[in-house]
């Protein structure tokens, strides 16, 4: 087949309607950018979502909890029988995590992991002149804290290294901070559960967006919080464990509590309902987009079954003189792909824009203080499916009427004049 | 004697819709090369149905076609138009030029889609056809510049290309006045007695049928002289 011909002739066709042609361009071209925009946009989104959960929370977290043990005495000597225990109640045990030390030693060998933060949580009372406010002082290692869950971001006065280089230091929660009107610099005063009073001084101010947690809890540095609760070195109440495949959490941690003897919660066991959510938004964008490219789909459909009205005796006089069936299959399916493709190309060159746009629009959101503009996620993937649909769609919607054009039968066209 | 280059065997054509009606019935002639014949008849006789049957575009019959010794019967859609390519010029009433091409890619057209010869050589040879119609200056023009004889001529020289063993035309001075049609009459006696050129025409119009070589005359879906 002489394609060169072919194309000539498909191209001349184009060109004689080149108005019409444009305009089945332009709607390939909005629809592609629509879906290249409104997926950066949601992807975007979605993960500025789903980074207000993961960013913060470990995806697996080591800790003891208070509960009865499961194994009683009784079974142990009477092994062959079903043992009826009532009222049995939680054993008076320490919260700690026993040989802390050596676990993070390990885990930190572990390929499994990214990273691996210690922590330890205190009940306090604020105390502005004769009031106390209760609230929760977390001990961090600074460093690992920011490392894994961007500790930085939320301290949105005085500098979060500050926590570690000033001993005695605390970064308050902004509602917090607010109440007891203290500033940067200022010394606030803290009782400990054991009664003791202790002064620290307020290095920076922390926002979390969550008014709930901002107006109790603080940040201290792993020894000064252990000075408060007047504990040893080794005492820590939390390991949390960043992975570096967060799908592995949950049979990860169920292999780290059968070795540690700890308690492991996997962050899809505490968060499912985030999965959920992040997963019912991105169908959603998908489903426009994918519906944005079918209509323009139709658009191209209508406007060659147009075109094959228009040209029929133009097919019919090329089949009179020599061209095959496929040949004018091949010359409408040429017309619609070289629409689908210019269409394609320009809508991804401004999606592309319009993503960028968006890039440059003011976001400003209280929960998110690093976040200045909307969020867009630049993934080659839309990028990607955006031009493989554009094809696939343009292709099917010249397919069907250059099958009908290929079919037309000279002779009925001829006499029918 | 000349060599045969078209021959129908019986050739019987049933018209299906909207009841079944017999519009050709045994139709046995040949044409030798260089004939110049015309097909006359009153409307309805089936000339025109016969003659889209031995252009190989209509292939619902009953019987044989023989195109150049290669009975047609049984070839493909494909191979037909392959045929109706290289063998067959057509020349209808209506000059069914492509307005989105120049007069000289409209002539050139058949010849690229045969491809025996490069596009340069298609173009010379569409030149020479222009020249031998005398509408070599209106080459570059589109179709719809033309009139309507000038615009037949560009027809007749799209029918030669490729030099075909025979060229079809379907009432192709039907659509023309009294001063065309002698001028495309005058073309295609040229063509018969001075480039051996066959021709099978259809037409009712007897004045002009009168003067060519031979005479077909249909009636009824049979044909009854020639």
């Amino acid at each position: 087949m002489k394609y060169k011909l072919i194309f000539s002739i498909a191209w001349s066709l184009l060109m004689a309607r080149w108005r019409q042609t444009l305009v089945a361009a332009i709607g390939v071209t909005f629809s592609i950018t629509m879906f290249i925009g409104l997926l950066s946009f949601m992807a975007g989104l979605n993960g500025l979502l789903d980074g207000l959960i993961l960013n913060r929370t470990a995806h697996i977290r080591l800790y003891k909890e208070v509960k009865a043990s499961k194994k009683q005495p009784i079974d142990l000597a009477n092994k062959n029988s079903h043992n009826f225990i009532a009222s049995v109640k939680p054993k008076n045990e320490r919260i700690e995590i026993y040989n802390s030390a050596t676990i993070m030693q390990t885990l930190r060998q572990d390929n499994r992991v990214e990273g691996v933060a210690p922590k330890i949580t205190a009940q306090v009372f604020y105390n502005v002149g004769m009031l106390d406010l209760t609230g929760m002082i977390s001990g961090i290692d600074v460093e690992a804290e920011n490392k894994l869950f961007l500790f930085k971001d939320y301290v949105i006065a005085g500098n979060y290294i500050d926590l570690k280089n000033t001993p005695n230091s605390i970064i308050l929660g902004n509602g917090v901070a607010g109440k007891m009107l203290a500033q940067i610099g200022d010394v606030v005063q803290v009782t400990t559960s054991k009664g003791e009073r202790i002064p620290l001084k307020v290095v920076g101010l922390f926002q979390s967006g969550l008014l709930d947690i901002d107006n109790v809890q603080s940040y201290c540095s792993i020894a000064t919080t252990q000075k408060l609760l007047g504990v040893s070195t080794n005492y820590i109440t939390d390991i949390q464990i960043k992975l570096k495949d967060i799908t592995q959490a949950p049979s990860v941690a169920r292999k780290f509590e059968n070795i540690f003897e700890v308690d492991a919660l996997d962050i899809q066991t505490a968060n499912a309902q985030f999965e959920t959510g992040s997963f019912v938004r991105t169908v959603i964008s998908y489903a426009v987009g994918i519906t944005l490219l079918i209509v323009a789909g139709f658009g191209i459909y209508n406007i060659l079954n147009m075109m094959i009205y228009e040209k029929m005796d133009s097919i019919a006089i090329l089949k009179a003189v020599g061209f095959s069936g496929r040949d004018v299959n091949v010359i409408f399916v040429a017309i619609a792909s070289t629409i689908g493709l210019v269409g394609g190309f320009m809508g991804l060159v401004f999606g592309l824009g319009v993503s960028a746009l968006i890039d440059q629009v003011p976001f400003n959101t209280a929960s998110l203080p690093a976040i200045k503009t909307y969020p867009i996620s630049y993934n080659p993937a839309y990028y990607i499916i955006g031009a493989v649909f554009s094809i696939v769609t343009t292709y099917l919607a010249g397919y069907f009427p250059a099958r009908k054009a290929s079919r037309i039968d000279p002779v009925i066209i001829i006499r029918g004049k | 004697m000349s060599k045969i280059i078209l021959e129908t065997k019986n050739i019987v054509k049933y018209f299906l819709e909207p009841v079944k009606v017999k519009v050709l019935d045994d139709i046995t002639f040949s044409i030798n090369e260089g004939d110049f014949v015309s097909v006359i008849g009153k409307s309805g006789c089936g000339k025109s149905t016969l003659l889209y049957i031995l252009s190989t575009m209509d292939t619902d019959y009953e019987g044989e076609l023989i195109l150049d010794g290669e009975l047609m019967h049984d070839k493909k859609e494909k191979e037909l138009a392959q045929v109706r390519n290289e063998k067959i010029g057509f020349v209808f009433q209506f000059h069914y030029l492509l307005n989105e091409f120049s007069v000289l890619k409209n002539v050139m057209l058949p010849g690229l889609k045969l491809g025996k010869y490069t596009t340069a050589e298609v173009e010379h040879r569409a030149y020479e056809k222009l020249k031998i119609l005398g509408i070599e200056n209106e080459a570059l023009k589109k179709p719809n510049q033309l009139s309507g004889g000038q615009k037949q001529r560009v027809a007749i020289a799209r029918a030669l290309i490729n030099d075909p063993i025979i060229i079809m035309g379907d009432e192709p001075t039907g659509n023309l006045d009294k001063k065309n049609s002698e001028i495309v009459f005058e073309t295609f006696k040229t063509l018969a007695e001075q480039f051996n050129q066959s021709l099978l025409i259809v037409t009712h119009d007897n004045e002009f049928a009168k003067r060519t070589h031979r005479i077909i005359e249909m009636e009824d879906g049979r044909i009854i002289t020639g």
